[in-house]
């Protein structure tokens, strides 16, 4: 209910540049739009392969959005909350991913879990498990790329979450699991969600990382982003048609979430 | 200064873009750099990837000729390269992997006549050792082995497809990459125990990586065509470096860089 009235009027000096930004992010997806080739739109959607891509894409990028809820709303908690020395460094170093170029990204994943690489060599050599061109590859590319997204979001959702809370659940003979549980993850939970969103979203787009360490192949390893850049090389107008699809397939998917989890919090 | 500028790019216009009657190159006096008005200014050449080692250093040789002369490259995919001049890049030269992305630009009327310049084939490149024991094409087939190929939607995929064909090679793959060179660097990292390039990729990765070159690879020679644009800011230097890469100099940097004669 807070601020109902100031929702309604924009300060003039945030009017200028947020309406400038409106136009900066828009519309380049207007240009898709108008020279999106809508006659030949039916035959891109129907195009065999198109339908695998998309549906890996989706499935890869959620299995890798899991992941990082699992592996980054802990590492969040250790960066916001914990008196550990180093923590400064350490989140520039878990934030690396966010400013190495992910072709980069995906060279240094062969370094470790490739064939040759310091733990793929073991796996590969007493399990005779290779995970480069395997959809397993993309699933870890995705991750690697996206998961600083979600650790930001949530970190900085406990940094501003009112730590007294936490205190309190204390001092009433909580234990610190049960604490973080009951009462930090409540609070949070709005970030958690961001944070989720923006590390799928990051993840159903990324192509560097999972062309380099996954490679491309039909129905394994081929995302749509994937897709769409061979497409280009190609047929411009399909890998409009083709974008324009995973864009709306994903606009959908935001909607619906955030009409579903952050009702409550973003009416 | 000006007038002869001026002059030059009249001999273009009405030359077109064969910017040298002897594409043999034989003529190294007339048509190496040395002739023709001393040149300045900024030349931008837009070039495919698989030239950057040749050509750089070819530019260099041209502003040794012409010191107030800046040579400036953009490498990447020619299809990237076709896309961005057709956008409006200001670019006076355009040196492309094949005829498919010159036709995009001359197709829109920004140039004309493009000259051939050098021919590449492909290859099988192997990391150094063959720990695949791959000796020839049909290893392609062979399904332990982790296998990479361009995807059919990029010239040397569309040459590998053909060369399967004539060699009546089932493939079996494990990556369509998305050019040569990243192919080559899974190659190069190991991760691949073959992979279909170019020759000058092998020549380019140095000793990392052995080149396998195969009799099939004659069904799919890949012709590079070179060619100065319509609307080149500086036409007298984009004729000057088109003569250079056409000229004896030119031929052999290339065939050193594992390119072959047109």
């Amino acid at each position: 209910m807070r601020g109902a009235r100031s929702r309604t009027r924009v300060p003039a000096p945030l009017l200028v540049p947020a309406a400038l930004a409106v136009a900066f992010l828009v519309l380049p997806l207007v240009g898709l739009l108008v020279r999106a080739p809508w006659s030949s739109l039916g035959p891109a959607l129907t195009t065999p392969g198109v339908g695998q891509a998309l549906r890996l894409s989706l499935v890869s990028a959620t299995l890798a959005t899991l992941v990082s809820v699992l592996l980054g709303v802990p590492l969040a908690w250790v960066l916001a909350r914990s008196a550990a020395r180093g923590r400064t460094l350490l989140r520039a170093l878990v934030t690396v991913p966010l400013v190495l170029p992910p072709v980069v990204g995906g060279v240094a994943l062969f370094l470790v879990l490739g064939r040759q690489g310091v733990v793929g060599r073991w796996l590969f050599e007493a399990f005779d498990l290779t995970i480069p061109f395997t959809t397993t590859a993309v699933v870890i590319a995705e991750t690697f790329v996206a998961m600083p997204f979600l650790v930001i979001s949530v970190e900085g959702a406990l940094r501003a979450a009112d730590a007294r809370f936490e205190d309190v659940a204390a001092t009433l003979g909580a234990d610190r699991w049960t604490t973080f549980r009951r009462v930090t993850l409540p609070l949070v939970a709005p970030g958690v969600g961001a944070g989720a969103v923006l590390c799928w979203a990051r993840a159903l787009g990324e192509f560097g990382a999972t062309i380099t360490f996954a490679g491309n192949f039909p129905g394994t390893t081929q995302t749509m982003p994937l897709a769409v850049y061979l497409a280009l090389q190609r047929d411009p107008e399909a890998a409009i048609a083709l974008s324009l699809v995973l864009l709306a397939v994903s606009l959908a998917t935001l909607l619906l979430l955030r009409g579903r989890w952050l009702g409550r919090a973003a009416p | 200064m000006r007038a002869r500028l001026a002059a030059a790019a009249v001999l273009l216009i009405v030359s077109g873009c064969g910017a040298s009657d002897a594409p043999d190159g034989g003529d190294g006096r007339l048509s190496d750099g040395t002739s023709g008005p001393a040149l300045s200014g900024t030349l931008t050449v837009f070039a495919a990837a698989s030239l950057t080692d040749v050509f750089t250093d070819l530019g260099d040789q041209l502003m040794e000729l012409h010191p107030s002369l800046a040579v400036r490259f953009n490498f990447a995919g020619s299809s990237a390269l076709a896309t961005q001049i057709t956008q409006g890049a200001p670019a006076d030269v355009f040196a492309s992997a094949n005829a498919a992305q010159m036709a995009v630009v001359t197709d829109a009327g920004m140039a004309q006549n493009p000259t051939v310049f050098a021919g590449n084939v492909l290859e099988i490149a192997v990391p150094a050792g063959n720990p695949g024991g791959v000796d020839g094409l049909a290893d392609f087939a062979r399904d332990e082995l982790a296998l990479a190929i361009c995807a059919p939607d990029v010239p040397c995929g569309a040459a590998a497809e053909q060369v399967f064909d004539s060699a009546g090679v089932a493939a079996a793959p494990d990556t369509l990459e998305e050019d040569a060179r990243a192919a080559l660097t899974k190659v190069e990292l190991g991760e691949v125990d073959a992979a279909l390039v170019y020759a000058s990729d092998v020549v380019s990765a140095g000793d990392a990586v052995e080149g396998i070159p195969f009799p099939e690879a004659e069904n799919a020679v890949n012709a590079y065509p070179v060619c100065a644009l319509a609307d080149a800011p500086n036409p007298g230097a984009a004729r000057a470096f088109v003569d250079l890469v056409l000229s004896g100099v030119g031929q052999a940097a290339l065939g050193d860089a594992g390119f072959r004669a047109p």
